[in-house]
């Protein structure tokens, strides 16, 4: 009895080391890289540091100085703004698309060819449709001129700026989306559907009554990654507008950023960052709660 | 059935048809700028196709024209280091990918198959970093390569990603999870230790799904921009992504070198579009997997 408990106790001791040996490289990364960094974070953003000065200790200076100040809302807004252009028209283009995918052809020309624009970076993405989008030579402003209308200013005027962002991101996301969702409409039965139409669903009525109700899960999986995604968004307004015209897209990371890395404000933008955090951590909390109250009706 | 599908869905097809056109468009638009001479990018900027293709903005944006030549074509004259960086993006996004996809099989594997204390603690933990949003980690991870005199060296860039992400642990976990248990315990049974049945079964007969994920992870170090921008400013290290940011801001103003931009963007894309092509359904596969994680 006690020599199996021995050798019972032997071997979990060997599965152990057996299983960090598989671990540590990961656990290495994750200890320094994910871990550490979140942390320290938390301690940075109480204190005032330079990077060339030791930090000093402020206590919540730096979350009060943040509330305070005015163009961090305003950063916020604008960030808010962008997530309202961005998606509920990126969600339904990705379900027109992903409907595409499913009734048109089974063959893998629509799928390839709507996930181009994912594969190509945020930075080759927004030159890309800044040059359509120049407002005195782009292909685009040429189209508006033959149609007759008065100039645009596109991504230069304070009011067409952020929807172009979001249209730009738009782009690159949809195909993508579109292919998450048709992975879903395929795990939904035939035989439901096939039901609906024999009952006398035409296809407006199969979309609404079965089709989408099926989906709510992976629709709200898109929905939490693309809108926890869209409140950090930075590359696309780094190439395309540096945050202009005036502050039209100057979001969240843009502020953050600025006083990181070219102020040197370190507690300062990390407080932020952890306002975001924060923020995104709740956004979260909502969509799965509200995702659980789907399932239960 | 019988009826063409066209008949049956006319509106959805009319519909693919735009968004179709929509989606490759600007890619034409980009190939027929790349060879427009740069006074006809301003002179005749509606036209489809320019009176005379040229080569030369490849030729400027590949360093084969320089100086004063590139200033009369449009160029900034200042020295476009791209083959440079293309060459430093393949390096830096390769060692990722291989380094990245066989720690995170280990890991995934430890978390799938063998049984030590701790086990689902430290997994969810690992999983619990996909909540914390990119700055967060990234003003600390800065600092953090800054003192540990990283910057501007092809480590610093790859540290954050090189041997973990949680999502890579996580997809292979759940692909090690749907692997036959019997063919390991036959494995087990000849006398292998977890060492060669990780190496000499799992491994080899996981092949599509670390293709997969290695992909997906090439392509994350293809798009990443942010983190590159600040640890990676020097020619020595610029990868292309940086590289093209430099290249615009750098681009005479009023008359931007259209003609210049739009080449670099065509090669910056022809690395994606050759992987495409040769791996475009595993692509496809990996991406319909994360609608169910």
């Amino acid at each position: 009895m006690s020599g199996a408990a021995a050798t019972r106790r032997r071997r979990n001791v060997k599965e152990l080391f057996v299983g960090l040996g598989f671990l540590l490289p990961s656990l290495f990364g994750f200890l320094l890289f994910f871990a550490y960094p979140t942390v320290r974070g938390l301690f940075i953003s109480f204190t005032d540091w330079d990077l060339l000065t030791p930090a000093k200790f402020i206590g919540i200076d730096n979350y009060t100085a943040l509330f305070a100040d005015s163009a961090y809302w305003n950063s916020l807004w604008v960030t808010v703004q962008y997530v309202f252009w961005n998606i509920p028209a990126q969600t339904v283009l990705a379900l027109a698309i992903a409907m595409m995918m499913n009734k048109l052809t089974k063959t893998g020309f629509l799928k390839g060819a709507f996930l181009i624009p994912w594969l190509i970076p945020n930075v080759i993405v927004a030159m890309l449709w800044l040059w359509l989008l120049d407002p005195s030579v782009g292909y685009l402003d040429e189209v508006v001129k033959a149609m007759g209308l008065p100039p645009l200013g596109f991504l230069a005027n304070a009011d067409t700026a952020m929807p172009l962002v979001a249209w730009i991101n738009i782009w690159k996301w949809m195909g993508y989306n579109a292919l998450i969702l048709y992975a879903g409409l395929q795990g939904i039965p035939k035989e439901i559907n096939e039901a609906a139409v024999i009952d006398g669903a035409n296809g407006w009525k199969e979309f609404t009554k079965i089709t989408l109700p099926m989906l709510r899960p992976v629709l709200a999986f898109i929905l939490v990654t693309t809108i926890i995604g869209s409140f950090q968004i930075y590359d696309t307004v780094a190439i395309a507008t540096r945050g202009g015209p005036v502050d039209a897209t100057w979001v969240m990371n843009f502020y953050l950023f600025k006083y990181a890395f070219q102020e040197y404000h370190m507690g300062y933008a990390t407080a932020g960052s952890m306002v975001l955090f924060a923020l995104l951590f709740v956004v979260g909390l909502v969509q799965m709660r509200m995702m659980r109250a789907g399932e239960a009706d | 059935m019988g009826k063409k599908a066209a008949d049956r869905h006319p509106i959805l097809w009319l519909g693919a048809i735009v968004l179709l056109f929509l989606t490759l468009f600007p890619f034409a638009w980009v190939v027929r700028t790349s060879v427009t001479p740069h006074d006809q990018i301003f002179s005749a900027p509606g036209a489809l196709w320019p009176a005379e293709a040229t080569w030369t903005n490849y030729g400027r944006v590949l360093g084969l024209i320089t100086g004063a030549d590139a200033v009369k074509l449009g160029g900034s004259g200042q020295k476009i280091e791209f083959v440079r960086a293309l060459c430093n993006s393949i390096i830096v996004c390769t060692v990722i990918t291989a380094v990245q996809t066989l720690a995170c099989a280990m890991a995934a594997y430890a978390f799938a198959r063998l049984r030590f204390w701790g086990r689902n603690g430290l997994f969810l933990i690992y999983l619990s970093a996909l909540m914390v949003p990119g700055i967060v980690m990234i003003i600390p991870n800065f600092i953090l390569v800054k003192e540990a005199g990283l910057l501007n060296t092809f480590l610093g860039i790859m540290a954050p990603t090189l041997l973990m992400t949680p999502f890579a642990v996580f997809f292979l976990r759940q692909f090690f999870l749907s692997i036959n248990k019997e063919l390991e315990e036959a494995a087990f049974l000849d006398g292998a230790g977890k060492v060669r049945t990780f190496v000499q079964l799992i491994l080899p007969i996981s092949q599509t799904a670390l293709a997969t994920l290695a992909l997906s992870t090439f392509i994350a170090g293809w798009n990443d921009y942010l983190w590159p921008l600040l640890v990676g400013k020097d020619p020595d290290v610029r990868l292309l992504n940086v590289a093209m940011g430099i290249f615009r801001s750098q681009t005479p103003q009023g008359v931007p070198d259209w003609g210049g931009l739009m080449a670099g963007t065509l090669i910056s894309i022809v690395p994606l579009i050759i992987l495409f092509a040769l791996f475009g359904k595993k692509i496809v596969n990996s991406i319909s997997f994360s609608g169910f994680r």
